[in-house]
């Protein structure tokens, strides 16, 4: 069954697939990770304020995109960045967007919702009492966060932050479904092109199950090494 | 903003000439509901048995469970999809790939499996953390009654461990309705996908996945709401207190 495998498609289609999509994969991860850090941070920051509205607001919008399908909130933000776009810079028509903008909008945003609560249960982690000690030093709220909660409660959290940029590196592969040429985008019109489907999905499937592996072990070896030092 | 509205879109005939657009997305979700619900059954079955291996005294079990748990969990569920639905058929003999390539709802049962075989690695997970997080005494107890090793399972061990993981199986069971998206890559027609060629042959974009979106809503509040009436409902009083706040849901 394997006998009229061309691997030699594979070979031809390296540069391509690693210099193109791989890289488009690995710098919307990392781009959507970073953002998605911040923002989720100040979402929790929001959710765990006693502003009334606020952390209303902001409940909201984590429990609104938690309840969506990724594939339905690629589909909403392709059509709403141009909008959004024309709104920030007052044009008479929608912004055409390119391709890495419009993703990377997107996966910051629907990821910062699941960092929101994993930065959340992190500053709930921290005891109260530091925070009542900051206050008692003279700190505000914005010092105590930045010096006292929040390097604390991001470091309690790095293993879980880091298993969820493994889901998000995975969850890139579905930009496919508005054509962007990802590393998995790129497996496929290959594929299509030279009708080597059989070929070029198990290459895809197992250079993403190797980098998957490696991280996810690597992360749990982090996760022992902190674990001894608190 | 030059977007016209037009909520009055959901109740014009789509192009199909005789159902309207609310009814092609209420389609879409009884193809999701479907999917989700088939799948979960093989989630759960195929999760139980994995999860139990992957706690058993026997080595090569335990590692036959943990490669089984890592190959399922590293590899994207849309590249899985693909492996199923155009790469599996290739591989088998001629006539048994034709027959599953030209099967009629080919995509469907493709999904199904897709989505039940992905979540139950994650069922797995959790039904591992379950029994591992019971104390070793109640295996102990449990053999040093007389129970073989499978009874101490059925009635000692497995029964308690359901009953602890509930909260994270009910958010994988929200996830395998939320995942079932994906399998419009593959020719589903499930709610995302109807939601889609709705804006399509409408042009309405913002209407066609508002409907949507308020349709995943919908199905995401019945799914809480009965699993905190399951939850409730097997409690073992005195056990597993319910009063705690679930930190995720």
């Amino acid at each position: 069954m394997f006998a009229n495998f061309d691997w030699d498609v594979i070979i031809r289609s390296l540069p391509y697939l690693f210099l193109d999509g791989m890289r488009f994969t690995v710098m919307l991860t990392l781009m959507a990770t970073a953002g998605g850090i911040v923002i989720g941070t100040l979402l929790a920051m929001a959710r765990l304020s006693n502003i009334p509205g606020l952390s209303h607001v902001a409940g909201a919008y984590v429990n609104l995109i938690r309840s969506m399908p990724l594939v339905l909130v690629i589909f909403w933000f392709y059509f709403l960045v141009p909008y959004i776009g024309q709104w920030i810079t007052g044009a008479s028509r929608p912004i055409q967007v390119g391709a890495f903008l419009s993703a990377l909008v997107t996966f910051t945003l629907f990821e910062a919702a699941y960092f929101c609560e994993i930065m959340r249960a992190g500053i709930q982690s921290i005891p109260r009492g530091q925070v009542q000690a900051a206050q008692a030093l003279g700190m505000g709220y914005w010092t105590a966060m930045a010096e006292i909660i929040l390097p604390q409660a991001f470091r309690n959290m790095v293993p879980v932050l880091l298993t969820q940029t493994i889901i998000l590196f995975q969850d890139t592969s579905l930009v496919y479904v508005i054509s962007v040429t990802d590393f998995f985008g790129a497996a496929s019109k290959v594929a299509q092109r030279d009708g080597r489907l059989v070929e070029m999905y198990l290459f895809a499937a197992a250079v993403y199950f190797i980098i998957s592996l490696a991280a996810s072990h690597w992360v749990r070896r982090l996760q022992d090494r902190i674990a001894i030092i608190r | 903003m030059s977007y016209k509205w037009n909520w009055g879109i959901f109740f014009q005939i789509s192009p199909d000439g005789t159902h309207t657009y609310l009814q092609l997305l209420l389609f879409g979700a009884g193809w999701t509901i479907a999917t989700a619900l088939l799948a979960w059954a093989i989630a759960l079955s195929a999760g139980a048995i994995v999860g139990v291996i992957r706690t058993s005294p026997i080595p090569w079990l335990v590692r036959l469970g943990n490669a089984y748990v890592e190959l399922f969990r590293n590899i994207p569920l849309l590249v899985q999809m693909f492996l199923w639905y155009f790469v599996l058929p290739e591989l088998m003999p001629q006539t048994i790939g034709d027959w599953l390539k030209q099967s009629s709802n080919a995509s469907f049962y493709n999904a199904v499996i897709c989505l039940g075989l992905y979540t139950s690695a994650r069922v797995a997970e959790q039904v591992k953390a379950g029994i591992l997080s019971l104390r070793s005494g109640q295996r102990m107890a449990g053999l040093a009654m007389g129970l073989t090793l499978p009874q101490t399972y059925r009635y000692v061990l497995l029964p308690m461990a359901f009953r602890i993981i509930l909260p994270p199986l009910s958010s994988e069971f929200l996830n395998i309705i939320k995942n079932s998206s994906v399998a419009l890559t593959i020719g589903l027609i499930e709610l995302t996908a109807a939601a889609r060629s709705m804006s399509e042959f409408s042009f309405q974009v913002f209407e066609a996945f508002t409907g949507a979106t308020l349709i995943y809503i919908i199905i995401n509040i019945v799914v809480v709401a009965g699993m905190r009436w399951l939850e409730r409902r097997v409690a073992v009083p005195g056990f597993i207190s319910l009063g705690q706040p679930a930190a995720a849901h």
